[in-house]
């Protein structure tokens, strides 16, 4: 393969990780011994603006749901940072709260690979000039992170920050907020964060996994981190895999092939009705030729968002299944924007009656209109994302509306029929 | 170009005030929470307001007892 592009001596530079296996290539629970001797060491301190370029050539696009480009944030958080006549110096926060309820990819980095993690935290806090650095996880990761940074003279001054396990803790406005006043709840949007995030200052929040790939592109190069995935979504994702068999952790490369992903995980994609894949704010599929890709037709690419995959058995209900979700994301309305508060419930009550067989035709249609209701209306994409999954599910399971809306339910656990 | 109208959906408590005095811009939803009639593609959160009504919008903002309306100028409206 290439070789790399690095400063480092190459001497100093052990082989970069090849292939797809990356962000555990330290093994398990690799402390700093460990990391050193697989990743070589980083220098941070010769890291400077020049490195958002680096990002940008690599083309790595945000890990935590809403797959931004990192280098752009990154641009924006530097230059608010240096513009206007008080310059302010910013905030970067490693953002490892992981509200999703199936998603484990970030404490599993968290526990295995936390001195990458850390490596991509000071780095990029050199790249924008920052002044502050936190790394907000739930307290069970944090103190591995803290165990990690006691290795190490140059992670001090991370400051450690807990999150609580709720659905929005993750959202960035939540984060910023949780670390200001201890309430987890997302702000209203104005102004951007890196504008004025954190005490008024620019603010980049940027998620554990994205940071751990900064860790490894910062030594390796931008060539290198394309060596896997595609043009338009290079690199590795980490996702998490549940169905049937026990929940995994899984590399795969940048557009990875649902139907590999499944095998890969032991799943038989004949054996199921739909998948969901992005997490409690994706979309249903059916386990066909999707490729795992924030860009991409809708028919031929589905976003990774959380990089959550959950396999929904042929005998299971994708209604009941798709109710019980949305009764928890009505529940986890931070109940601070009334549609938002209003609206989840009021949606989430409307697919239980369709779940359950309520023969009115009716519903379907007054779901649509609640969905359409609540778009676009809330201080975090929360509504926004229920309504992706209700449509995806009033889609892929529409053979099951038909039926549960005359009485019957076509699966083995339904209790409708 | 136009300005908006941004809520704060965070402060807003759905009495409805701002639709009284909007109307042409702004209908109530099913809980009394303001609902732009038009969208920029699908923000809702930041009204599009024409110069006409930029008056009565301004009314709004003084007026809205949880101080959750805000006009904002186009070139400072878009968001992260
Ligand atoms: S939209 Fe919902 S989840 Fe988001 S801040 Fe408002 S009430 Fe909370
Ligand atoms: S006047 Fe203010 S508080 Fe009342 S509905 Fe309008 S925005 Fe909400």
């Amino acid at each position: 393969m290439t070789p790399p592009d690095t400063s480092l001596a190459e001497t100093l530079r052990p082989q970069a990780p090849a292939g797809t296996f990356r962000l555990f290539a330290a093994g398990d629970y690799a402390g700093l011994q460990e990391h050193l001797s697989v990743f070589g060491a980083l220098d941070t301190g010769s890291i400077g603006p020049d490195f958002i370029g680096v990002l940008e050539a690599s083309g790595l696009t945000g890990r935590g749901g809403a797959a931004f480009a990192s280098w752009r944030k990154m641009a924006a958080t530097a230059e608010s940072g240096s513009a206007g006549i008080l310059p302010s110096r910013p905030v970067v926060i490693a953002n490892g709260a992981e509200g999703e309820p199936l998603s484990f990819k970030d404490r599993t980095l968290l526990a295995n690979s936390p001195h990458l993690v850390l490596d991509g935290l000071l780095a990029a806090n050199r790249a924008v000039a920052g002044s502050q650095m936190y790394l907000y996880a739930a307290p069970d990761s944090l103190a591995g992170v803290a165990g990690a940074i006691a290795e190490r003279p140059d992670a001090r001054r991370i400051r450690l920050v807990p999150a609580p396990e709720t659905f929005v803790a993750g959202e960035a406005s939540a984060v910023v907020n949780a670390i200001a006043t201890g309430t987890a709840l997302p702000l209203d949007k104005r102004r951007r964060l890196s504008e004025a995030g954190l005490k008024g200052r620019p603010t980049l929040v940027l998620n554990v996994e994205t940071l751990a790939h900064i860790g490894l592109i910062a030594r390796y190069g931008a060539a290198w981190f394309r060596s896997t995935g595609s043009p338009a979504d290079p690199g590795t994702r980490l996702l998490t895999v549940s169905g049937p068999g026990p929940v995994q952790v899984q590399e795969v490369p940048g557009n990875a092939a649902l139907g590999t992903i499944l095998h890969d995980a032991g799943i038989d994609a004949r054996a199921l009705s739909a998948v969901l894949v992005g997490g409690y704010h994706g979309r249903w599929v059916r386990p066909l030729d999707y490729r795992i890709s924030p860009s991409g037709p809708d028919g031929q690419a589905v976003r990774p968002g959380a990089g959550v995959i959950l396999a929904l058995p042929a005998d299971q209900c994708g209604l009941a299944a798709t109710a019980r979700i949305l009764n928890y994301l009505a529940g986890e309305s931070a109940k601070q924007c009334g549609p938002c508060m209003f609206g989840l419930p009021a949606m989430a009550g409307v697919l239980h009656r369709i779940a359950s067989g309520e023969p009115n035709p009716q519903l379907p249609r007054e779901l649509d209109r609640l969905s359409k209701l609540v778009s676009g209306r809330g201080a975090c994409h929360h509504p926004d994302g229920t309504v992706q999954l209700v449509h995806s599910a009033l889609e892929i399971f529409a053979d099951d509306v038909k039926a549960h809306l005359s009485g019957r339910c076509m699966r083995e656990d339904g209790r409708t029929a | 170009m136009s300005d908006t109208l941004h809520i704060d959906w965070t402060k807003c408590d759905g009495r409805g005030l701002c639709t009284e005095l909007l109307p042409a811009l702004l209908a109530r939803d099913d809980w009394g929470y303001p609902v732009s009639r038009r969208s920029r593609s699908g923000n809702r959160t930041d009204v599009p307001i024409g110069a006409d009504s930029l008056d009565a919008a301004a009314d709004a903002v003084r007026l809205c007892p949880r101080l959750a309306l805000s006009l904002v100028g186009e070139r400072t409206s878009r968001r992260a």
